[in-house]
């Protein structure tokens, strides 16, 4: 039951795509695990009342009111009640605004019914799983607002999302069609949402916003802010306008030098940006947290009162050990002179204290990657499988 | 586990790790999937005691006077759900306890989402009643532009965010209607999964801050060791990783616990149950293995 080469590699793994099936013991027993686990998830779908990846929607009727104040309002309605509820900007009369048909100030009287507009209603849904959706049975009034529907369409997103998620971790048997088409469909989708969000948050806001503002509200973006100098802003975007178009000469079958200018642009406007951060931040508040006192006392309180100071051993390591780090691995990455003696030796030390580091960084790593596995298969226990 | 060439294996012990020495790695595949399959199964959860880090990250926002202003940074996206989003979780709940008022904002496109839900989920659920939009808690959303929303942000607010996430002019909202740069805000929180980041937050943001204000990060495990030589001078306080997590919603929510829906606040500790079995398989599997390639030193194909 092996899969082994002789010379002690693996025949078949994740690496080997083109290996041919190793029709071994083992195959065997790899099958017989596939049979038990669909096995085990046809038993759960068909014969647990909860099933597979059952999804309830919580379907909530909103409704609002055209009203308009009998008063005059003594103060001026919040803003923050405005900005919560779209609706009621769309009103231009101050004194009209769109409410709930329970709101008090229908019942008081504050408030009347506009006549002859026609209330609006919409519907929100959210999905919940089949256990949430039995605790919120018990909550609902029935002919209310609010009702619990079976969601077909919900159960059928779980059923991709698991899917996909299975056809990639299949990659761990061997690379095959499933896992390629799950690879696939990630990334054409995630190239294709990078598009639309560079589209819709970029060109339109911020190119077209500013060429053409009135037409980007009207027709694209209606929250599209006005500017107090739509003229010069216009004038100001043919410059990145013109970048882009130069960007893009590069497709054309000639003049692609043209296309160097805007690039240069770009890295040039990148490094005198990211410069003065790296130097701030990174080269110069380093400097003066690595400038500290080796031996390490820390304030304290006396019995009797009196403020002390005590020697703080672990503190004072930690210093030494830090000073000890920076230097020898700056001396590591000290070419000008050649690594013997003093210098080998230090530089050696400057390796294990390198080496440290990138084991910490890779441990941290793993981590996170247990972590986005764990996280999958909380979904497919809870979401798909109902477990 | 049987080989073909079981001549040249020696016999005994030492046979033995040459034998799982040429163990096929999809055995280590399924051993690691059942290490952290089971522990999610049997719900299995092991104590936290909070490190320094998540003390201090803890301690800069406890020792905020209440109902200070707290601006919270969304940088990441679902990929990085699984080890940020507990942490954000709590740390909503924790400026909400405090009574902190709640600015909500995102250099990932998805970051705004991410928001949402810890608004819905951990916000309106344990705090709905005391937070109302505009005046106790403000979402701005996402922002394009990198750690050029920053800059901007350093010197202007309302020029990077001239509207909130629903297009409603800030000018508009009583809680962001007066602010006017970085230095309005008493403490700054990123939830960060990469770039635009921590790291851009500590290089452009941390300056134009007010000297007593603090900077504090959550961060995945991949990026950490980057921000590490940040803390404590320039990052106040820093969550790695879902251990970052669970060690942080200890400190809150032994503080402030909550009545209902507790496993909200929990995620992080849930998940470290799984972490630490496959951690402890993982440590096994490279014990062994080097026993193994010793073991098979000599041997037709083993190590030299």
């Amino acid at each position: 039951m092996n899969d082994t080469n002789r010379d002690g590699s693996s025949r078949g793994g994740p690496n080997d795509a083109g290996a041919q099936p190793a029709k071994r013991p083992n195959t065997l027993l790899w099958v017989a695990l596939a049979v038990f686990g669909i096995v085990g998830l046809s038993l759960n779908a068909f014969m647990r009342p909860e099933g597979m990846a059952k999804r309830f929607a919580v379907v909530t009727t909103v409704e609002r009111v055209l009203v308009e104040e009998t008063v005059p309002a003594a103060v001026e309605e919040s803003p923050a009640a405005v900005a919560a509820d779209p609706k009621s900007t769309q009103d231009p009369d101050p004194r009209r605004k769109w409410v709930a048909p329970e709101d008090a100030g229908l019942a008081a009287g504050t408030l009347r019914r506009v006549d002859g507009v026609e209330p609006i209603r919409w519907e929100t849904r959210e999905s919940v799983k089949a256990s949430e959706a039995e605790l919120l049975r018990s909550e609902i009034k029935p002919g209310g607002p609010v009702r619990i529907e079976s969601s077909p369409i919900d159960s059928l997103g779980i059923w991709v999302a698991a899917l996909l998620t299975l056809f990639i971790l299949s990659f761990v048997y061997r690379d095959n069609p499933f896992y390629k088409v799950a690879e696939s469909i990630l990334i054409g989708v995630s190239a294709a949402y990078w598009m639309v969000v560079g589209f819709w948050s970029t060109i339109v806001p911020q190119l077209l916003g500013a060429l053409a503002p009135g037409f980007v509200r009207e027709y694209a973006m209606p929250s599209l802010p006005a500017s107090a100098t739509p003229g010069l802003d216009a004038a100001l975007a043919f410059v990145p306008l013109l970048l882009g178009f130069m960007l893009l000469w590069r497709l054309a079958p000639k003049g692609g030098w043209i296309s160097v200018w805007p690039i240069a642009f770009v890295i040039g406007t990148t490094a005198g940006i990211r410069l003065v951060g790296a130097i701030e931040a990174d080269l110069m508040r380093q400097l003066v947290a690595a400038m500290k006192p080796l031996v390490v006392f820390e304030e304290g309180v006396a019995a009797s009162g009196e403020a002390i100071r005590m020697f703080d051993f672990w503190g004072s390591v930690g210093s030494v050990v830090g000073v000890v780090g920076d230097l020898s691995v700056l001396t590591y990455f000290f070419f000008s002179v050649e690594h013997k003696g003093a210098v080998g030796k230090t530089a050696r030390v400057g390796i294990w204290f390198l080496m440290i580091s990138f084991g910490s960084a890779f441990g941290l790593t793993v981590m996170g990657r247990i972590t986005l596995l764990l996280q999958r298969f909380e979904f497919l226990f809870t979401d798909w499988l109902n477990i | 586990m049987t080989t073909k060439n079981t001549e040249q294996t020696p016999d005994g012990m030492r046979g033995f790790f040459v034998r799982l020495g040429r163990l096929d790695r999809r055995w280590i595949f399924l051993a690691m999937g059942l290490s952290i399959a089971v522990p999610i199964l049997l719900k299995l959860r092991f104590p936290e005691v909070p490190g320094p880090m998540a003390r201090a990250t803890f301690d800069s926002i406890e020792s905020l006077p209440d109902g200070s202003r707290v601006l919270l940074s969304f940088d990441f996206d679902p990929a990085s759900k699984a080890e940020l989003q507990p942490m954000a979780n709590a740390l909503v709940h924790h400026c909400a306890s405090k009574g902190h008022k709640i600015v909500f904002m995102a250099l990932w496109p998805l970051g705004k989402q991410m928001a949402d839900q810890a608004i819905k989920e951990v916000l309106l659920e344990y705090h709905g009643d005391k937070y109302e939009y505009g005046t106790d808690y403000v979402q701005l959303g996402f922002k394009a532009g990198n750690e050029g929303v920053i800059k901007v942000l350093t010197t202007n607010v309302a020029e990077a965010y001239p509207t909130d996430a629903s297009g409603a002019a800030a000018s508009g909202l009583p809680l962001i209607a007066d602010v006017r740069d970085l230095g309005s805000f008493d403490l700054v929180s990123t939830v960060s999964a990469g770039y635009p980041g921590a790291k851009e937050w500590v290089q452009y943001g941390r300056e134009s801050m007010k000297p007593e204000a603090r900077l504090t990060s959550g961060s995945t495990g991949v990026q950490a060791s980057q921000l590490f030589p940040y803390y404590p001078a320039q990052l106040n306080g820093l969550l790695v990783a879902v251990k970052g997590a669970a060690e942080y919603e200890t400190l809150v929510t032994e503080k402030y616990p909550v009545d209902r829906n507790s496993e909200r606040l929990e995620q992080g500790r849930i998940r470290m149950g799984p972490q630490l079995v496959a951690h402890l398989l993982m440590i096994a599997l490279i014990v062994l293995g080097n026993i193994a390639m010793i073991a098979s030193r000599g041997t037709q194909g083993g190590a030299r």
